[in-house]
């Protein structure tokens, strides 16, 4: 076994595993306090990568790019909910999935005549590019860490807000019981956009952060959605805590599957059966990890109470 | 069957479905349109799904998000009893047919115990799921797809799929045979119960109907069904591949069914043909479709919930 | 006897009215991706297409022609259907274009079945080129282990011991792998192909570091390569480890490579049928009049072929005197294949694939606008390792 690769792939699924938490907690917070289910919330992530590669572009700085991209992803969102989003509250489930299935297909298209089939992306500055090197001859590279650790404060941020503010309150309050919040007096047509913004500026940040690394195209907010419904429903829809910790599981899981399936295979098997083999169940392991965790608990690890 | 019915808007519009489906390997000559005959044998094949799709959506309440997988696991089990050189029907079809239904039981029985929105991920994930597995199976073609040299033999003299017209018929009887079934489920007791669990499921449960085997039976049917559609779409494309199966064809089929009109008998059909034909043409005005596509789907939500028949619907209320 | 009724009216009704409008024109029927990601390439072989017609001067034969283009959206099922329609409504002579594996797979049997001749303008299905070779189906490019291989050969000419292979996991992507299995001679340490939902390579960058190899081997076409190069550059590894890559970078994503200042490709090696340098009278034309037409680009590979997918087509049917009904005498022109190619002589083996010579090329930056550079002869008329399996 090799202990310095496998401490890098730790690190790997880690990163990604952030990624999918910053997709997901949105996702879980809009179901979980609007009761709406957004299939778009993978295109609010292409929103973030193509606003943010345009940005940097314009200013020559990642960090003022990004900087400038974040409220104008809140913007963004903002509108979404004011313009389509907000209808659809009252609507059942189905009509939810297919106007919001809508919106993908549009903002697919638009986004690949906007910016061209070849899409856009991000250069790292020369400060970014570094390696880390950790002890054991572990390298990670720089940026990959900046990606973690501002995805740890963002889950940090996310903790407090929700858990010590007047509006993580009416967040807990509205995530299990929507009426008493409406009884109090509370704005909620106020809080439902405030919440969605918080949403979209989430996804937008993911998205925002991984162009440097995977560059933008259109189209790529979907295999994220499928992987961050894949998380929200094992952490149990509608808790933070349940994405966050089901999102590094998966991040985990689906790394270290890719990077050490096909060797512990060939344990077992020939070399040809592994080779084939290998792939084919690295691919399917997160969703067999889903189907585990939901024979065991219907509802998630982490139901929020009164659901 | 009151015939009666036939001679109200809505009758005369299905009455006109049903006799284009059945007319058109006539008309489309002599349109000099031939090529329409082979749209209209495309658009019987995915009306098969939706029916399914229907059955357990527009009476049941059960949005599955990950319907195509069906369509997939029927065809490819055409597709890789080909390429062993095995073409009997009577082997591929019920194989298909029977592999749809144990999928559909075991993703039924993990989902349905959970609340409705959990059940549109969990299918969406799982149909992912065969997808990524059919990209990453070489043998059989990976996203390639199999080319299927030869349909399903029946071994009956005279009756070969491989003729245009037997093909285009086998069709017709099968989804004419899939919407009978559908009504008769549907006015059964056994649709009464889940037409019930869907608006109540609670009280139904505890005025002693175990719901979710009621639920669990719809969806392996529907299960089942959607294979049905996969073993012609193979058959007829003479063709299968990872991409019948993509999580945007489920939403395409739901798409269909809400704009034929969710929970009604021949809403799929009409839904799968203005589905169709609405892609065919706005594809033929500009490259750039989807920009008026998606637009119109969210458009059909907001303001035409019922679809064509919910249109007729109200057109009869009217009337009264 | 109910068989015959339904048989009859549609061909009465097709004898009825006699397509008078088409008669004389012939029709060729281009498929490709013209939207999507993907439309990359195919708007490069649109307007290859297009210069080919200008240099025929509209005429094939001595008779008119007319190109159709038809956008698949990168889904079998739509391109089978845009087929279908190409097929019986158009009423097309030849279809040829067909950019993927998956839409050929679905389509090719559809122009077959009807009689047609099919020009595959890209997609190098090895199926197609051995056991299901066809009399009527040509190939303009080449077999998806052809390249590969001679990839492999340039690996051994170059020193290379251990190689590291990075690839996709789909068809294609494992057929680039078996290619270059077949004829590199050192040691591959390590083998990965990523799912085609996959953007990030952290996992297996870190398996490449830890395998030490003196070369990798890189298949990630399109958009994946963008994102792969980039990756590799962060994780250090473009200063000590050399790329191969087959089919990543090309002339169609070169300038989107270059508008992303990845300097990392610069000097970065790769085989193929031909280059934009190649030097042959026609090549140099096909060059200058493509920057023309399309943004004053550089033509890729894929161009290349879809140019020669049209001569071809031309060469047939100046063969049978203008008669494109005729496709027996116009198979016979195209198997001889008398036009002067973009690859200087071009000749087809028995399979209908190109037997032809692979070289190397250098990724150079020329006058600001990065390119391809022709380097070397790799492999001398090499044809795909499955011809004999085809029967014709």
């Amino acid at each position: 076994m090799n202990y310095v690769l496998l401490a890098e792939q730790f690190f790997n699924g880690f990163q990604l595993g952030i990624i999918l938490f910053l997709v997901a907690a949105g996702l879980t917070l809009i179901f979980g306090i609007m009761d709406l289910v957004n299939l778009a919330h993978g295109t609010l992530y292409m929103f973030g990568a193509f606003f943010a590669a345009t940005f940097v572009l314009l200013t020559d700085s990642l960090i003022l790019g990004m900087i400038i991209a974040l409220p104008v992803m809140l913007v963004a969102g903002i509108l979404l909910e004011l313009t389509v989003l907000r209808t659809l509250y009252e609507r059942n489930h189905l009509d939810q999935v297919l106007a919001t299935f809508g919106l993908i297909i549009f903002f697919n298209e638009f986004f690949l005549i906007a910016w061209g089939p070849e899409g856009t992306g991000i250069n790292l500055p020369p400060y970014l590019s570094g390696i880390i090197l950790l002890p054991g001859g572990i390298t990670v590279p720089e940026y990959r860490m900046v990606i973690i650790v501002s995805g740890l404060l963002v889950a940090l941020f996310l903790y407090l807000l929700v858990s010590k503010t007047r509006i993580g309150m009416l967040i807990r309050a509205g995530a299990s019981n929507r009426e008493m919040v409406g009884a109090l007096g509370i704005n909620i047509k106020l809080l439902f956009t405030l919440v969605f913004g918080l949403g979209a500026v989430l996804a937008g940040f993911a998205g925002m952060i991984i162009t440097p690394i995977t560059q933008a195209e259109s189209g790529m907010g979907e295999s994220i959605l499928i992987l961050a419904f894949v998380v929200i429903v094992i952490g149990g829809i509608g808790s933070i805590k349940g994405a966050f910790i089901a999102a590094i599981l998966t991040g985990l899981i689906d790394t270290m599957g890719r990077s050490f399936i096909d060797v512990a295979l060939l344990q077992i098997m020939n070399a040809v059966a592994a080779e084939t083999a290998g792939p084919a169940i690295s691919s399917m392991l997160i969703y067999i990890l889903m189907a585990v965790i939901l024979a065991i608990k219907p509802s998630g690890l982490f139901p929020p109470k009164g659901a | 069957m009151n015939l009666a019915i036939l001679k109200t808007p809505r009758g005369i519009y299905n009455s006109i479905l049903i006799l284009l489906c059945i007319f058109m390997p006539l008309i489309a000559p002599a349109i000099e349109q031939e090529f329409f005959t082979d749209v209209f044998a495309r658009i019987m094949i995915v009306t098969i799904a939706a029916i399914s799709l229907n059955l357990i959506m527009g009476y049941g309440g059960m949005i599955s998000f990950g319907h195509a997988v069906f369509i997939g696991l029927g065809g490819y089990a055409v597709g890789i009893f080909a390429s062993h050189g095995i073409e009997s029907a009577y082997i591929q079809w019920p194989v298909g047919i029977l592999v749809s239904g144990i999928f559909a039981l075991i993703i039924g029985a993990i989902s349905l115990r959970t609340r409705g929105v959990y059940f549109i991920m969990i299918t969406l994930a799982f149909a992912q799921m065969i997808y990524f597995l059919s990209v990453s199976i070489e043998k059989y073609g990976s996203d390639d797809g199999l080319t299927i040299d030869a349909r399903s033999d029946f071994g009956i003299p005279f009756f070969d799929l491989n003729d245009a017209m037997t093909m285009y018929y086998t069709v017709f009887v099968l989804m004419a045979g899939c919407l009978y079934l559908s009504y008769r489920i549907i006015n059964s007791r056994f649709g009464r119960v889940m037409r019930a669990a869907k608006s109540n499921d609670e009280r139904m449960h505890t005025i002693g109907y175990p719901t979710f085997g009621y639920k669990l039976t719809a969806f392996v049917i529907a299960g089942m069904m959607g294979g049905l559609s996969g073993l012609l779409s193979a058959n007829f494309e003479d063709f299968v591949s990872p991409d019948m199966m993509f999580w945007t064809v489920s939403g395409e089929l739901i798409f269909m069914v809400v704009l034929g009109g969710m929970g009604t008998i021949m809403g799929p059909l009409g839904g799968a043909i203005i589905f169709l034909f609405l892609s065919e043409v706005l594809s033929n005005i500009t490259e750039a479709w989807h920009l008026i596509f998606g637009p119109f789907l969210i458009l059909v939500v907001l303001f035409a919930r019922g679809g064509v028949e919910g249109f007729f619907a109200k057109f009869e209320k009217r009337d009264d | 006897m109910f068989k015959k009724i339904l048989l009859a009216a549609p061909m009465a009704a097709l004898l009825a009215v006699p397509n008078v409008e088409a008669a004389d024109k012939i029709k060729v029927g281009v498929v490709l991706t013209l939207t999507t990601p993907a439309s990359i390439m195919g708007r490069q072989m649109k307007a290859a297409y297009e210069v080919a017609y200008d240099h025929l001067g509209g005429k094939m034969g001595g008779k008119d022609f007319e190109l159709i283009f038809e956008d698949d959206g990168l889904k079998p099922n739509i391109g089978k259907q845009k087929t279908e329609k190409l097929v019986k409504k158009d009423k097309v002579d030849f279809l040829t274009g067909y950019i993927w594996s998956h839409v050929m797979g679905a389509s090719a049997p559809v122009a077959l079945k009807a009689g047609k001749i099919f020009v595959s303008a890209n997609a190098g299905h090895s199926l197609y080129a051995g056991k299901k070779c066809h009399k009527n189906f040509f190939n303009a490019a080449w077999e998806n282990s052809q390249n590969p291989m001679a990839m492999g050969s340039l690996l051994n000419k170059r020193g290379v011991k251990n190689l590291y292979v990075l690839s996709l996991n789909y068809a294609a992507g494992k057929q680039m792998v078996a290619g270059v299995e077949r004829t590199f001679k050192g040691n591959i340490v390590g083998k990965d192909l990523v799912p085609t939902s996959h953007k990030d390579w952290s996992a297996e960058i870190a398996k490449v570091k830890a395998a030490k190899p003196d070369g990798v081997f890189v298949f990630y076409p399109g958009a994946w390569g963008l994102a792969f190069f980039t990756q590799y550059k962060q994780a250090g590894l473009d200063k000590t480890t050399p790329v191969y890559s087959v089919f990543s970078v090309d002339g169609a994503n070169l300038p989107v490579y270059q508008k992303r200042k990845m300097k990392q490709l610069i000097g970065t090696f790769n085989t193929m049928f031909w280059a934009p340098d190649l030097p042959n009278a026609t090549n140099k034309r096909f060059v200058a009049d493509f920057a023309k037409k399309y943004k004053g680009q550089i033509p890729s590979h894929y161009a290349a072929q879809s140019y020669d997918s049209l001569m071809l087509i031309a060469a047939g049917v100046k063969a049978a005197g203008g008669d494109a009904k005729n496709t027996d005498a116009v198979r016979k022109g195209m198997e001889a294949a008398d036009f002067s190619s973009v690859r200087g002589k071009i000749k087809f083996g028995k399979n209908h694939f190109p037997v032809q010579n692979f070289y190397s090329r250098q990724v150079i930056n020329k006058g600001g606008k990065w390119q391809m550079s022709l380097r070397e002869t790799v492999v001398e008329d090499h044809a795909p390792v499955m011809s004999n399996e085809c029967k014709l």
